[in-house]
């Protein structure tokens, strides 16, 4: 490795931090703005311009606050749970790309932390690491309240970790055949994303033509089944069982304070943001979009990529708010009969159907 | 399906109340300190004590109010009346009136038990206080004077809102007497100085037939 790319390397890592730093603080103020525009309250409008500052306030206040430890803590897990929160929300989100590569001088820039070849099976293993800390906080704080959160934490999260591994599998297959092999890259099932279906289907171009080549039209039930799993996944009403206020304080967070509970807190917030965005990756074509390269000013052009994306990925975020607005949170026996007899279920006939679908594309009926 | 129907039904309800607050249809709080609240004729605010016209004081020191009050929060001492420079008319007056605003649950007992509508509630409620002492009211404070003005505790606060005080019996004049539905439309009050006497609230009966009116219905 040269100077340079060393130096890109650093540059691509710093921005994607910024940028989920950034989307982070306005996250919390736009679920807050958000939810008070649907229970008819004016919502957060003090701190800076409608109050976007307001997270900020928010996080200095935690800031400065005293942390307090429970007596009964198992304190080396109790002081390291936080940061096995944090840490794996940051590392998912540095496998998406977020906008379209560009170059200086020589050297390509691609915005996207990290591009392994393995990015998805990253995702799943990160996802799955994060529920560490939830259950770890849980039982470290040597409290009632967040063990039994903690224990729910375990149980949902090995009930839809599996649907949304299948949903993923359903994708990463079809994603195969609209390229050269199979691909586990999240850069590169963006890259087969772009275009419209109607250059994949020639027959039906007229028809096509304007509707682009997204994984979600072929996938639908796939979207819907991953949605629903990241839902759960990031403890997001109407899933909330983890924390549930009414029931258990606030779970496994409850014997937090001051600057421990603010990192759960932002691993919280980074991972709606992660998690929707590797939605709009799979699904809704990553950055993919038109960019006008031939009317508009190239540095309009070149900014209009993370726009798209940012776009489908708020739309998703957006999702995620209006379900917490609408829903009440799921009895326990509820969660789990929708996990194991709804979800898994549906996504392993979906993977089963699309297979076959693949199958038959590929290599004709079984009797030819 | 049916439960799909229903999550779509719900987030219609969501969905369709944030276009309307973003509109500014369906907004139900206010910026309270710097927007105020329309309150209603009979809100239950800070009480005053009121005069007669002639700038006589209504209360005769008889201490019903603080029998009457249930926290126990009203504090009264009558003393007799110097027959040639009374401060009421009647034998008696009140020496000392407290009331203790940290205790008060603005029930308004007090009001309904004054047999002669000496002390009313007014409007005002943004009356909390730096310092536990100053939530005691004395009759310095209490007392409205010759001319019907209402002190205020900080008149400079940046939530006083100083004509709140003026609608000082509108409690009075929707309930007395006792809110027996025999003496509706009559007026069986004394004015103070200031607004005067007010005149009787309509009866029901002309209440209803006027808001038929309004809505355009033949009654």
């Amino acid at each position: 490795m040269t100077w340079p790319e060393f130096w890109i390397v650093l540059l691509r890592v710093v921005l994607t931090f910024v940028l989920l730093m950034v989307v982070t603080i306005i996250n919390v103020w736009a679920e807050r703005k958000i939810l008070a525009d649907m229970q008819s309250r004016i919502g957060p409008n003090r701190a800076g311009p409608f109050g976007v500052l307001q997270t900020v306030a928010d996080g200095l206040k935690l800031f400065f606050k005293e942390s307090i430890t429970p007596r009964r803590a198992e304190l080396g897990m109790y002081l390291l749970a936080p940061f096995l929160a944090v840490i794996p929300a940051f590392l998912i989100f540095m496998m998406v790309p977020w906008g379209k590569p560009f170059m200086i001088g020589e050297y390509e820039v691609a915005l996207q932390g990290a591009d392994l070849n393995i990015g998805l099976l990253f995702i799943l293993a990160m996802s799955s690491l994060a529920v560490y800390a939830v259950v770890l906080a849980g039982w470290s704080s040597g409290s009632k309240y967040p063990l039994l959160g903690g224990v729910r934490a375990t149980a949902q999260a090995i009930s839809y970790e599996a649907a949304m591994g299948l949903a993923m599998v359903a994708v990463v297959m079809f994603s195969a055949t609209q390229g050269d092999g199979g691909t586990l890259s999240l850069a590169e099932i963006v890259e087969r994303q772009s275009g419209t279906w109607g250059d994949a289907i020639p027959a039906l171009q007229p028809v096509l033509q304007f509707v682009p080549r997204w994984n979600i039209f072929p996938q639908i039930v796939a979207f819907v089944i991953f949605f629903l799993a990241i839902v759960a996944e990031t403890n997001r009403a109407p899933f909330d069982l983890v924390e549930a206020e009414q029931e258990i304080v606030g779970g496994f967070h409850t014997e937090y304070s001051g600057m421990r509970f603010a990192m759960f807190f932002l691993a919280e917030y980074v991972n709606i943001f992660s998690m929707s965005a590797i939605a709009a990756t799979l699904f809704l074509g990553g950055w993919n979009g038109p960019t006008f390269d031939d009317a508009l000013p190239g540095f309009i052009s070149s900014i209009l990529p993370t726009v798209y994306f940012l776009a489908k990925t708020y739309f998703i975020v957006f999702l995620f708010f209006w379900i917490r607005a609408t829903l009440p949170r799921l009895r326990y026996d509820q969660l789990m009969q929708l996990g194991w007899k709804r979800l898994i279920p549906g996504a392993l006939g979906w993977l089963v159907l699309s297979t076959l679908v693949i199958a038959y594309r590929q290599f004709g009926p079984p009797w030819s | 399906m049916g439960l799909l129907k229903e999550l779509f039904k719900g987030l219609r309800v969501t969905g369709g109340t944030m276009v309307r607050t973003i509109a500014g249809d369906e907004l139900v709080t206010t910026q309270f300190p710097k927007e105020h609240r329309v309150k209603p004729q009979r809100f239950h605010g800070r009480h005053v004590l009121n005069r007669y016209p002639d700038g006589m004081e209504k209360c005769i020191g008889c201490e019903l109010c603080a029998g009457a009050c249930p926290a126990q929060c009203i504090y009264v001492r009558g003393a007799d009346n110097d027959p040639d420079r009374p401060t009421s008319p009647g034998e008696r007056f009140g020496f000392v009136y407290e009331i203790n605003m940290l205790r008060c649950i603005f029930c308004g007992l007090c009001v309904e038990a004054c047999p002669t509508e000496a002390i009313t509630m007014t409007q005002l409620f943004e009356i909390s206080t730096t310092n536990r002492s100053d939530g005691i009211y004395t009759k310095e404070t209490l007392l409205m004077d010759r001319n019907g003005h209402v002190p205020h505790m900080f008149p400079d606060d940046q939530l006083a809102d100083l004509d709140e005080l003026d609608s000082a019996d509108g409690w009075v004049r929707a309930t007395a007497p006792s809110g027996v539905a025999a003496y509706e439309g009559l007026k069986m009050w004394r004015g103070t100085p200031g607004p005067g006497e007010w005149e009787p609230e309509p009866s029901q009966e002309e209440r209803d037939r006027s808001s038929r009116d309004d809505r355009g219905v033949d009654g």
